[in-house]
């Protein structure tokens, strides 16, 4: 039984980096009304940014988080301009294809760099043990880290100019342009911001487990279950979520094989789409 | 009348020169490239009917291809069936899974149904992955005995080349069939505006239903015979996202909602891969080169080659369909 628990408790602590994960996309579904294809490209990325710089500088991982957090901004803003900015606005499958093919490029160079042999960021915290059960330092500082950038990204969403900004025209696009804001700057950053999402938690995950530059399709596909679950646009619930579809896995993984989990997971995907459109967390609107 | 259009005759004309070509010289070295040009056909020609027709994006639709193969090798193996009928039960049996798995992820519209694709893929893999009777992830061999009733495996191989020759001609003349039918102007309805469609009558659950299924039975039929011509099949092979992606990439370079472009950008991607691979310098490049093109076509030409040739040359529609 107490096994079940410490299975949950470290499911918990991973969710809480799904949901950071999760929140990249949410942002950027909910404010531009596209899908982004390169959230695992971006994901797997920030795996290998810290791999190297943490093989470079050998610091703590959870401070170099920093500077590639402001990587991840500045590479966003970039691949906004580069795919999304032309597309916003006409069909759904414009804008999938153009960050689709954003994402063939990058898994395509980085398998020209690093092949697809997995790697990993050799560090670990101390960490607490409770009885038979050790939680891993890293699991912890992760999670702690995963909620310290959400509650950022919060407060700059409501307390900020620019946060509110973005609001406004993920509510209505024409009428913030009628108040004086320029939804193209405001795009580029809720763009970046998105992507600096995806980089973080790919840092994040790098120092719990192994990695390949694969491995972030598997991280994309669970941010849609939790981005589904939250409903759009709302970077907290997407938090929640991905916490609950992390305790999820971590109650399922003592009874059955591992290779099962994403088969449950893509049945909740479609379970939840069809029962409940607006996602479990959207509050009802008239 | 199919007769009288000359896309008919053009296919026909294509089949002829996939067979004539590698029985010139006996030449199984050009057999085994033609087979993956005619899978890329078979493919994007079938993925067509769901993101050139009627405006879904199928980002998975490799399944169907790698289920059949499944299948195929199941019955073949396990069962000892024909290969003939193994392939035909394989596309039956796939397309009501398909029918089953539409009339769930269906009823998502736009982005989201394309999400719930990419998780049908996933969520097959890990299914395939996991049951005995397809061999888990070693996946499953073929031994040499299958090869027997078809006349040893010289002969089995140039047999299954003609019936995939086969399948693609089908795919081809399905999807002809189906532009100029009430059903397609239906799909074409839908893909333009869904709500509109409904109100004009159209049951588009049951349009969309259809032709999801529709567009699972060839490549199923491909499936099994391009598995059963390799010997063997593993769930990595089989469900390759890559190869379900490009053929995205393909579709959008010949253009979309055509029956030539669908073969014209699988033939001349599925070369240019196979060129990019070969290459000691490119071969890990052509997942970018396969990027850029797509980011030029969606940005710049979204008709791709053929929405080029309708624009300069516009009497061409009434051949080029």
């Amino acid at each position: 039984m107490s096994g079940i628990l410490a299975s949950m408790i470290d499911g918990l602590l991973v969710g809480a980096v799904y949901g950071l994960a999760a929140m990249g996309l949410s942002l950027i579904w909910g404010v531009m009304d596209v899908i982004n294809l390169t959230h695992g490209a971006m994901i797997a990325l920030g795996m290998f940014g810290m791999y190297l710089l943490f093989s470079l500088t050998a610091l703590n991982p959870y401070l170099l988080l920093l500077p590639l957090i402001a990587i991840g901004l500045v590479l966003g803003i970039f691949v906004y301009w580069l795919s999304v900015h032309w597309v916003v606005g006409r069909s759904q499958l414009m804008s999938l294809l153009s960050t689709f093919s954003v994402n063939m490029m990058v898994i395509g160079i980085g398998t020209a760099l690093w092949s697809t042999s997995p790697y990993n960021v050799n560090f670990s915290l101390k960490g607490i043990t409770f009885g038979d059960y050790t939680f891993t330092g890293n699991h912890i500082a992760a999670a702690s880290s995963a909620l310290v950038m959400a509650l950022a990204l919060e407060l700059f969403l409501y307390r900020t100019r620019p946060g509110k900004a973005i609001r406004a025209v993920s509510d209505n696009r024409e009428a913030a342009e009628l108040m004086g804001i320029s939804s193209t700057v405001v795009l580029a950053i809720a763009f970046g911001i998105g992507i600096a999402l995806a980089i973080g938690s790919g840092a994040l995950v790098s120092t719990l487990f192994p990695f390949t530059i694969l491995s972030g399709a598997g991280y994309q596909l669970k941010s849609f279950v939790v981005t589904v679950l939250a409903g759009l646009g709302k970077p907290l619930g997407a938090l929640g979520a991905g916490v609950a579809l992390g305790l999820l896995e971590g109650a399922v993984t003592p009874f059955i094989a591992v290779s099962w989990i994403p088969l449950i997971e893509f049945g909740l995907f479609v379970v939840v789409l069809i029962l409940f459109p607006r996602g479990i967390f959207a509050r009802a609107t008239t | 009348m199919i007769l009288l259009r000359p896309m008919f005759w053009i296919t026909l004309l294509l089949a002829a020169l996939f067979i004539y070509l590698p029985l010139r010289n006996n030449d199984a070295a050009m057999r085994e490239d033609l087979i993956l040009v005619a899978v890329a056909i078979i493919l994007v020609s079938n993925l067509n009917l769901m993101i050139g027709y009627t405006g879904y994006v199928n980002f998975g639709h490799i399944v169907f291809y790698g289920l059949g193969g499944y299948v195929g090798m199941y019955l073949v193996t396990a069962r000892g069936w024909h290969l003939p009928t193994a392939a035909l039960t394989a596309g039956i049996v796939v397309s009501l899974c398909a029918l089953l798995f539409g009339l769930g992820i269906l009823r998502l519209r736009g982005a989201y149904f394309a999400l719930a694709t990419i998780g049908v893929l996933v969520a097959v893999n890990a299914f395939v992955r996991n049951v005995d009777a397809f061999g888990r992830s070693t996946g499953m061999y073929l031994s040499f005995e299958s090869y027997q009733p078809l006349g040893g495996a010289m002969r089995a191989l140039w047999i299954t080349y003609y019936l995939i020759i086969g399948v693609m001609v089908l795919s081809m003349l399905l999807s002809l069939l189906i532009k100029r039918s009430k059903f397609g102007l239906g799909l074409f309805a839908i893909r333009e505006d869904e709500d509109a469609a409904i109100v004009l009558g159209i049951n588009t659950t049951t349009y969309k239903a259809i032709i999801y299924s529709l567009s699972a039975f060839l490549p199923a039929v491909a499936g099994a015979l391009v598995f059963f011509k390799n010997g063997m099949i593993d769930p990595d092979i089989a469900f390759e996202y890559m190869l379900s992606l490009e053929g995205i990439v393909m579709l959008m370079l010949g253009g979309q909602g055509t029956v030539l472009g669908a073969a014209l950008g699988a033939a001349l991607y599925e070369r240019l891969r196979s060129y990019l691979l070969t290459s000691p310098k490119l071969s890990n490049f052509h997942l970018v080169i396969a990027g850029g093109l797509l980011l030029v076509v969606v940005l710049f030409a979204s008709g791709g080659l053929i929405g080029w040739l309708y624009k300069f040359v516009p009497r061409s529609q009434k051949v080029i369909e």
